[in-house]
């Protein structure tokens, strides 16, 4: 019985249920047009199409459609044209039947809320509860298994404002998984999370991609979209480029979809060595992780290995560190000014 | 001895007494969301709001509880419009209305003193409640406890984070919709016993107090709860022997509870913190002696 | 039309009536331009709550009762900054928990107390029962404020709008954060009498919010705030003693008629890069 459970509960967590992925892509958007009330357009004609099995990036600038394009999926803004479908259905269906999670920013919870972090994610569960929201055997066990595989099932009985950034971050992913939905979408979830929980979070990721999931995960932190992102749709306003990452994650592409914002360094011929090699150096950075093009062409050809960031991590930690800290002035004083 | 059984031998006695712990139960139980979320205003302004309502009722002799819905109904929707359409920031909105409200209500009274009893409004009378009004306080607060325990949890999920819980499907807005609906019910039920005064400690003080003992919401909850009903029980039976002023005796002791769990809560308390910082201290300082990389 | 004005100011207790409206206005609406700005419209509320205890102990030990009041007041203050800084509780929890505290004690204490004062007059005010010591007092209260308000109006603001920036250019911050507190509890004291410790909150808050929407300029707002005042004090006064209602009920509400009007015509309108900034700081998704 127990053994039964688990296996259920394991093939939805891994998505092995899902219907054949090659006849229906998993996430499609087809000319989604958004404009809100105060006549702001914040996406125009975005089209672009996702198979089961794959993790997307969503890079652009802020205020480009990426978290439009996320409202607009989530089905809390509907589009004034143009459609989008999970796994063929439409939007509120799938919603309907807990397909798509969804983890947010959150930057405006209050970490001092009384709830535990197994309450926390048990809320994932709600869509899938009777209407008391009464916890049954089935939502224990996948609660218990969804902080088995963030590693935070020591953490259980925490409450949630005592964990670390990171720490808080894990437990809402957890909360998705939670959800047993095929299609996730991450908002922005290395903001704010060192480099080990970040390493954490992609491998999780990694492994819900070979269990058939959907993710689609905005960041700006362009340096590792390459390293875990098999699609990448970069956005400004509309989609202007989308698919496989070695065709679509160039340069040039970047270079329009961030144009004016990225600080752009090319090194090459007589700056980089002493010998005919035509090909150069771009390193294109928002001043956090920056992303290096190797080549003449400027195509991007060695992915970074994992092996380097774990040798570095001791110096890097201590600089997301710093960097965390320093953080939250940073935005206040920003918000000052505005103010 | 015998003296202190004497409020249990009349009938308005213990009628004051169970209505009132009724009321401070589901105000209790409200108080839990309120003050997480910093809304004390609201329930200030909500009781304030609803007074012109209570007298046009009075004045009428309509159901007063008639009356008070559509004052609150109407300062509500009046605070968003003016939220919506203006920069003025939110807590000015508020005071700015239910001042306003409150004001209308007061012009009433003067108007009419006779039809009107004032004191009834902004202090409550729960000793000589009415049958009629004590009914109508019976009901309000029988439902909203019903509608409360079907959706506390959703509550929660919603309260803490907005974006997730609607992710998951559940109703934000309707549920928000709810909640303020159920607390416009309950300032109006609570009128009768404090008064429109003292409304925002019935729906801030046991949640407020509760949140200094526990961690966890149920239990936050169960405090809050069991303290709104005792103290208004207490605070109705005490008042008996004051000759009235029930809201403020209820009040007080809430009060008082507050501040002794302010001091000695176990873990959030005063006495508890100033241990903790005490041990991290001397720790640090053991720290700092012991280690010569940190003496330059 | 003349007459209508003219002949309740022929009586001498409506001129008295009116003299006080307008200082209480003034000195009210002085105030409400900086709490406006530092979104303190639950202080004024909390602060006029809190007197009462104050003047029933006042009564009780023979003290002149605003000096009660006013230690009341303070103390309202005071202990929402100590309990918030010394718990996790929000701040405008904490306030509620202590101002209704502090108004049901001072509730108990009156019924058990024999005072010659009377309650409703304590929470209503009554702008026709003021004696002639007690409109000096209020005179000299309200100049008194108003000078100092004057003389220090840009390190109000200053403080007001940002308070960080105050302390790093070394202005005494606490001087000034208390010092807003006692002008404050000084104002509530004084004008509780005419207008009653749940009314002066609205005249501590329309005034600045009409002045706030229509301009930009914090001079021009504060002139528009005291202007406004005045004009509501007076018109208020003299309708409350044509349909015999409560002259304080009556002075508000016109404030409010006067605040709709500056709402629906006069506002100015918001730049584009506000409207942004407005949706951007939108908490939810949705």
């Amino acid at each position: 019985m127990t053994l039964d459970v688990q296996d259920r509960a394991r093939a939805e967590l891994t998505g092995t249920a899902a219907a054949d992925p090659a006849a229906v892509p998993a996430l499609d958007v087809q000319g989604v047009t958004v404009t809100y009330p105060n006549g702001h357009t914040a996406m125009r004609y975005g089209t672009f199409s996702l198979g089961a099995g794959t993790i997307c990036g969503l890079v652009g600038v802020n205020g480009s459609g990426k978290s439009t394009l996320f409202r607009a999926i989530m089905g809390f803004v509907t589009p004034q044209d143009g459609q989008i479908r999970v796994f063929g259905a439409p939007v509120a269906d799938a919603m309907r039947a807990n397909r798509i999670a969804y983890v947010p920013q959150s930057e405006n919870v209050d970490w001092n809320f009384p709830v535990l972090v197994k309450d926390v994610v048990m809320m994932g569960r709600y869509g899938r509860m009777g209407m008391m929201r009464i916890p049954r055997a089935i939502d224990r066990h996948v609660v218990q298994q969804s902080l088995e595989r963030v590693g935070m099932e020591a953490y259980r009985n925490r409450q949630i404002g005592e964990l670390s950034g990171g720490q808080k971050k894990r437990v809402f992913l957890a909360r998705a998984l939670a959800q047993e939905a095929e299609v996730i979408l991450l908002d922005e979830p290395f903001t704010g999370v060192d480099v080990k929980t970040e390493g954490a979070i992609i491998d999780l990721l990694m492994a819900l991609r070979d269990g058939g999931h959907v993710m689609l995960v905005s960041t700006h932190n362009l340096g590792s979209v390459p390293d875990f992102c098999d699609q990448v749709v970069l956005v400004k306003g509309t989609v202007i480029a989308s698919g496989p990452t070695k065709t679509t994650f160039t340069e040039t592409n970047l270079a329009h979809a961030f144009g004016g914002v990225l600080r752009q360094f090319r090194l090459g011929g007589r700056d980089l060595h002493d010998d005919d090699d035509a090909r150069g150096v771009t390193v294109l950075t928002d001043d956090e992780r920056p992303v290096v093009f190797y080549g003449a062409d400027g195509s991007r050809e060695m992915p970074r290995h994992r092996q380097d960031e774990e040798a570095a991590e001791p110096d890097a930690d201590a600089r997301s560190q710093v960097e965390a800290a320093d953080a939250p002035d940073a935005a206040e004083k920003a918000g000052k000014r505005d103010g | 001895m015998a003296e202190l059984l004497v409020p249990f031998q009349y009938d308005f006695m213990i009628k004051a007494m169970w209505v009132s712990s009724l009321v401070g139960a589901v105000c209790g139980f409200l108080s839990c969301y309120l003050m997480l979320k910093g809304w004390s205003l609201m329930g200030d302004a909500l009781a304030h709001a609803i007074v012109p309502g209570v007298a046009v009722a009075y004045l009428f002799k309509l159901p007063y509880a008639v009356g008070a819905f559509f004052a609150g109904l109407l300062a509500a929707l009046g605070m968003a419009f003016i939220r919506q359409q203006s920069k003025l920031n939110v807590d000015a909105v508020i005071g700015l209305v239910f001042t306003t409200f409150f004001a209308a209500g007061m012009l009433l009274v003067s108007l009419y003193p006779a039809a009107i009893n004032v004191q009834t409004i902004v202090l409550g009378n729960i000793l000589a409640i009415s049958d009629w009004d004590a009914l109508q306080v019976v009901i309000i607060t029988a439902v909203s406890l019903a509608v409360l325990l079907l959706i506390w949890r959703d509550l929660i999920a919603v309260f803490f984070d907005e974006d997730h819980a609607a992710s998951v499907g559940l109703p934000v807005t309707r549920l928000k919709v709810i909640f303020f609906t159920l607390l416009s019910a309950c300032t109006v039920a609570a009128l009768q016993t404090v008064g429109a005064l003292l409304v925002i400690a019935m729906v801030v003080t046991p949640g407020a107090t509760a949140y200094l003992l526990v961690d966890r919401f149920e239990r936050l909850i169960l405090i809050a709860v069991g303290l709104g009903a005792g103290t208004s029980f207490v605070g109705a039976y005490i008042s008996y022997f004051l000759d009235g002023a029930t809201g403020g005796v209820i009040v007080t002791l809430q009060t008082l509870i507050f501040l002794a769990a302010f001091i000695f809560a176990p873990k959030h308390g005063l006495l508890a913190r100033r241990r903790a910082i005490k041990t991290t201290v001397l720790a640090d300082g053991r720290d700092a002696s012991a280690s010569p990389a940190a003496s330059p | 039309m003349m007459s209508w004005i003219s002949e309740p100011l022929s009586y001498p207790f409506m001129q008295q009536a009116l003299l006080i409206a307008v200082l209480v206005g003034t000195v009210c609406a002085v105030l409400s331009c900086y709490l406006i700005l530092k979104g303190w419209s639950l202080m004024g509320d909390a602060v006029s709550h809190a007197v009462l205890p104050g003047i029933v102990i006042a009564f009780l030990v023979g003290a002149p009762l605003a000096v009660g009041a006013f230690i009341a007041g303070l103390f309202c203050a005071v202990a929402t900054g100590y309990l918030k800084e010394n718990s996790r509780i929000k701040e405008d929890t904490v306030m509620g928990v202590v101002f209704s505290g502090m108004f049901a004690f001072g509730i108990v204490l009156f019924v058990k107390v024999e005072t010659d004062q009377h309650l409703n007059h304590i929470l209503f005010g009554n702008l026709l029962g003021v004696s002639q010591a007690e409109l000096i007092e209020l005179a000299v209260t309200a100049i008194a404020v108003i000078a100092i308000v004057l003389v220090k109006r840009r390190d109000l603001m200053l403080y007001c709008f940002d308070p960080e920036h105050a302390q790093a250019i070394n202005l005494p911050v606490r001087s000034l954060h208390y010092g807003l507190l006692i002008l404050l509890s000084l104002t509530i004291v004084a004008s509780i009498k005419a207008v009653g410790i749940i009314l002066v909150v609205a005249m501590l808050i329309a005034p600045g919010a009409i002045g706030y929407l229509v301009t930009d300029r914090f001079d021009k707002m504060m002139a528009v705030a005291v202007a406004s005042a005045i004009t509501s004090s007076v018109a208020g006064t003299i309708l409350s003693f044509h349909i015999g209602g409560a002259t304080g009920p009556t002075i508000i509400l016109v404030q409010a008629s006067l605040f709709m009007v500056a709402f629906v015509f006069g506002q100015r309108r918001t730049s584009p890069i506000a409207l942004d900034r407005k949706a951007a700081q939108r908490p939810s998704l949705r």
